[in-house]
């Protein structure tokens, strides 16, 4: 059944979907507010063994990368598709360098043996046990988000090559935007709450 | 689609498409064919969830050991709340009935997104086969109860990883629902259908929407923690590692409350549509009712508090989640009122899904007061956790949505299958199985408040007597059953054919032949009256 283009519809979609995305990530919040009031002292001082400097490059990258696919949006809008698509380029290698960047990060922690369920972890007490825990799952959770918006763009990018995207038809685009602008944002949270506030 | 509009067009039944057999159904993006799809699977799975509970009542017959031993039971009643809440009660009307008539009611074609549409009842599948493959791998079988509460979740050794991570998958697939449908109400109403002029049960979809897509992510992060804990012992729920199981049913309860608004206002729209079109009255407070599904919808995030007044909670908390449980009834019992409202002078006509529709009121109003009864502190110390809170929650999830259920079934089966059913045998059904309704679960009330606990196998003499009734009332419950769903089955090749307003309904879905056409209206209609006018 071919029905008329609604634009407004999926990018209503997209924001409803954002929602869930908020909540689903609220859901961890919540438990990091509490475990956090709870072990006040050990999670400031966990909060120390993160590596500021690897994560505020991190965040950077990631500002970047937000500001790249706006600005391919743009281009397409001016019809600049050879330009929408370095842009996009961009995007990704700047999501796959957060990526190693995390894989390095948490490389290093499990060299040193914390990790969920490891012994040198669970002897350091409660409160360390639940601020790496949380860092864990809330940074792989995180991850497992920046994989498949890279995926999504991935498409995009093969769309605007074969002209499924173009000045007049990129709802699409737009919506992945909206997506990797938000997994930025999920971001900008973890940062100060792993990294910063110690 | 190139089939030109004309007298000919084909009923989506009959609608030759790109595939042909089993793939003209499992591929197509037709809102009407999903609605069957999810109405086989739901039909399917509620038939096995119904046995799991006829063989659990066959147990309780007598104390000690009948048919299974306490391991078995577990495994049984673990099962059944899974599939019957995830799986039937909570997508139940919403992806039966609402994607069937929610886009005839509006006057729209589809839903917003229909491939999504069709993904959502995918994921469902997926959901409910995760949770099959629990029963068979693994060397036990899921013994948590539906509620998964931790630490048990993740000491025990049963098989939880794939149940747990298939009523995630359950969630997801309700999440996308309800993004469809709040989207298409947004998007997709016909001219001059303002927001005021809109009939009731997509309301009642519309708020029912939101619950699904703000409460749903907070059980999926849940449920997705306790399977991280079961893979990586990470400690979250575990007092062990410094978790706090408590919180755990703070955040399954965050959803799992408002769940219960998803499984009964679409339920309550149903019954809203019914009763004008039997009654041949416009609706009593319309506006009151449009009113009261937002507020339920609303005021039920901030109530959850009441399935743990035995958790340890503070004493402020407690008063606040109690008031507040009050204060939810509210909004349920104005609609009530406006039911009984419309009927009152009304020339009723008496046709089964009105009948249905009866016996959902009284039922649905006894599983309210029960709730109240639950909801005041002192009375609840005593009878949380015991058989009332399974009569409360039988006399509403059951009572409520599974009769409304069976009401929107006998209310819009003319229009969905083109036939029409026996009446005689319908009035039948209904009858022996609201006997053995209440045969069953009123009993359970009178145990519940003798201390009869639930989720266990056996029992003390004392309650031996009122078992044997309830258990006799399970036999005559499923007959029912048999005879309603039989005679159903069986109209689709006996009944005669159906007009386009068996009822005489004033909505837009009796405008159009029955089966309805793939494109549902030839010509977008134009809205200028309100969606009840009779007189
Ligand atoms: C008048 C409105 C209602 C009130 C005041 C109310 C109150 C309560 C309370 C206080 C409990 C907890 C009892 C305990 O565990 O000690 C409860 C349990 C329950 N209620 Fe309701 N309820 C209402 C409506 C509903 C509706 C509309 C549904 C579903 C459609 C529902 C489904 C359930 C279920 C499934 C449980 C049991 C959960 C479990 O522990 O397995 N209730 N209700
Ligand atoms: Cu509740």
């Amino acid at each position: 059944m071919e029905e008329h283009r609604d634009d407004l519809a999926s990018k209503t979609g997209m924001w409803l979907f954002l929602f869930t995305e908020m909540l689903l990530f609220g859901g961890l919040f919540i438990v990091y507010s509490v475990y956090r009031y709870i072990n006040a002292d050990a999670f400031h001082l966990a909060a120390h063994e993160l590596s500021v400097p690897i994560g505020t490059i991190n965040t950077i990258i990631l500002l970047i990368s937000s500001a790249t696919i706006a600005m391919s949006i743009t281009a397409i809008q001016k019809e600049n598709k050879k330009l929408s698509l370095l842009l996009l380029t961009i995007t990704v290698l700047l999501g796959l360098t957060f990526l190693v960047n995390k894989y390095f990060e948490w490389g290093h922690h499990i060299k040193e043996g914390i990790y969920p369920g490891s012994s040198a972890l669970s002897l350091r007490g409660h409160g360390d046990v639940l601020f790496y825990g949380l860092y864990y799952f809330m940074t792989g959770l995180h991850a497992l988000h920046i994989i498949i918006g890279l995926i999504f763009i991935g498409f995009i990018a093969r769309m605007i090559i074969h002209d499924k995207i173009t000045s007049d038809n990129h709802v699409l685009l737009e919506n992945s935007g909206l997506y990797w602008h938000l997994v930025d944002l999920i971001w900008i949270f973890l940062f100060p709450l792993f990294y910063l506030i110690t | 689609m190139s089939v030109t509009a004309g007298m000919t067009e084909p009923s989506y039944l009959e609608f030759k498409g790109k595939y042909k057999g089993i793939f003209s159904w499992i591929f197509s993006t037709d809102h009407k064919r999903i609605a069957l799809l999810y109405l086989f699977s739901i039909l399917s799975l509620f038939a096995i969830g119904a046995t799991l509970g006829l063989l659990m009542k066959f147990e309780l017959i007598a104390p000690g050991k009948t048919i299974m031993d306490a391991k078995a039971y577990n495994a049984f009643f673990t099962l059944h709340g899974i599939i019957m809440i995830f799986a039937v009660v909570i997508p139940g009307l919403p992806a039966v009935f609402g994607n069937f008539m929610l886009p005839i009611l509006i006057g729209a074609k589809d839903v917003a997104f229909p491939r999504l549409n069709l993904f959502s009842w995918y994921l469902y599948v997926a959901g409910v086969l995760l949770v099959v493959i629990a029963q068979f791998t693994g060397d036990q079988a899921p013994d948590t109860g539906w509620t998964f509460y931790a630490p048990y979740s993740f000491r025990t050794a049963g098989n939880m990883l794939p149940a747990v991570f298939g009523a995630f998958v359950l969630g997801f697939s309700s999440i996308l629902t309800g993004l469809n449908f709040l989207v298409t109400i947004h998007r997709m109403r016909a001219p001059g259908m303002t927001w005021l002029k809109m009939p009731l049960f997509p309301w009642t979809l519309y708020a029912t929407a939101w619950i699904q897509l703000l409460a749903t992510p907070i059980v999926g992060i849940t449920l997705l923690m306790i399977v991280a804990e079961r893979l990586f012992n990470i400690g979250f729920f575990d007092p062990t590692l410094g978790g706090d199981p408590v919180l755990y049913q703070h955040l399954f309860w965050t959803y799992s409350h408002p769940a219960v608004y998803i499984m009964i206002l679409p339920a309550m729209g149903a019954i809203s549509e019914i009763i004008p079109t039997f009654a041949r009255k416009i609706i009593f407070g319309y506006k009151f009712m449009v009113a009261s599904s937002l507020l339920i919808a609303f005021v039920g995030y901030f109530v959850w508090g009441h399935h743990m007044f035995t958790a340890n909670m503070s004493g402020q908390a407690l008063y606040v989640f109690s008031l507040l449980t009050f204060l939810v009834a509210i909004p349920s019992a104005i609609k009530v009122f406006n039911w009984i409202s419309t009927m009152y002078k009304a020339s009723i006509d008496l046709q089964t899904p009105f009948f249905w529709a009866m016996a959902f009121i009284l039922v649905f109003m006894i599983g309210g007061f029960s709730g109240l009864i639950l909801g005041s502190l002192a009375a609840d110390v005593h009878l949380h956790d015991t058989h009332f809170v399974v009569a409360h929650f039988h006399f509403i999830v059951f009572g409520g949505t599974g009769f409304s259920f069976f009401a929107a079934m006998h209310h819009w089966y003319p229009k969905i299958t083109g036939k029409m059913y026996d009446t005689a045998w319908a009035n039948t059904g209904l009858t022996v199985l609201f006997i053995g309704f209440i045969t069953l679960y009123l009993p359970m009330f009178y145990m519940g408040v003798k201390g009869m606990p639930r989720r266990y196998f056996d029992y003390d003499e004392v309650f031996h007597a009122s078992n044997i009734i309830s258990s006799m009332g399970s036999w005559v419950l499923y007959a029912g059953l048999l005879i309603t769903v039989i005679n159903l089955f069986i109209s689709l090749k006996r009944g005669k054919q159906a007009p386009a307003n068996p009822w005489g309904g004033s909505t837009l879905e009796w405008t159009i032949p029955s089966p309805p056409p793939v494109e549902n209206f030839e010509e977008t209609p134009i809205i200028t009256k309100g969606p009840y006018s009779y007189n």
